[in-house]
């Protein structure tokens, strides 16, 4: 049950990214650890085992997804930003004169926040609530490279993501993220 | 190409530096820039920092129903 404790939360909301309910993601998530139990005497561990049973559970739940008629594009899961600024444009000086592109006030230096601050719990509300405000798949890379520490290559095998995909959303992921971090702190100091 | 990056380019190549995928003259033109540019520095270091205080965020719990539906399921496969 160990690997059930790790996978079932993200299990769930990827599984809920195709299909239209809660209650129909469960069932998917529940096909899937039936068809892990089946297929595990083949897993040939050319992957990892977590990425593995993801790709079991994207393919019955994007399955489930078409019959019931749901047809999601790209950009309704990935988010319609991704071209967007990391950092708003205001930020830099704007064309014209020779300082053109850079910053025109710099970012905050972090590292004189104390860590228990850095790492308090309201810290990692804003984190959480950036993170849960992000278009699903932008949301769920972000969760599993950061949060969980995956790799690179397991993200993109387990949501079945290009390289260049994942990495993008993982950039717009990270700039969002960080801008909320830095509101958050700049709102804090005195 | 010859150009030197601004800080404004510099932001949006970042995920590909710390991917590891920025490689040649677009990593050295990025490594230059940064070596000289302080809010650059310090804008990197802030990524640097919003990874690591994400990676304490913890899990959501599976909750004891979840946990049931599934222990039934994987005896209803069993039993088959």
């Amino acid at each position: 049950m160990e690997l059930v404790d790790q996978l079932q939360p993200a299990m769930l909301r990827v599984a809920r990214m195709y299909v239209s309910t809660t209650a129909v993601a469960e069932e998917v998530v529940q096909d899937a650890w039936v068809g892990v139990l089946r297929g595990l005497p083949g897993f040939e561990g050319r992957s990892s085992l977590r990425t593995w049973i993801f790709r079991i559970l994207t393919n019955i739940a994007k399955t489930r997804g078409q019959r019931e008629g749901r047809s999601l594009p790209f950009a309704s899961l990935a988010g319609d930003d991704l071209d967007a600024l990391a950092v708003e444009a205001s930020r830099f000086d704007s064309p014209g004169g020779s300082s053109r592109g850079r910053w025109s006030t710099l970012p905050d230096d972090w590292t004189g926040i104390p860590e228990d601050r850095l790492l308090g719990h309201e810290t990692l509300d804003v984190i959480g609530r950036a993170i849960a405000s992000l278009p699903p798949m932008q949301a769920e890379v972000i969760r599993l490279r950061d949060a969980l520490g995956w790799t690179s290559e397991e993200v993109r095998n387990a949501l079945d993501l290009t390289e260049t995909n994942q990495r993008v959303l993982l950039h717009r992921a990270r700039a969002k993220v960080r801008g909320a971090l830095e509101r958050y702190l700049s709102s804090e100091a005195t | 190409m010859g150009r030197d990056l601004t800080c404004k380019e510099l932001v949006e190549l970042i995920t590909g530096y710390l991917e590891g995928t920025l490689r040649g003259r677009r990593l050295r033109r990025f490594e230059s820039h940064l070596a000289a540019c302080d809010g650059c520095t310090r804008y990197l270091a802030q990524m640097e920092m919003t990874i690591r205080v994400t990676g304490t965020l913890t899990q959501e719990q599976v909750t004891d129903e979840q946990r049931e539906v599934l222990l039934a399921a994987f005896r209803d496969w069993k039993a088959n």
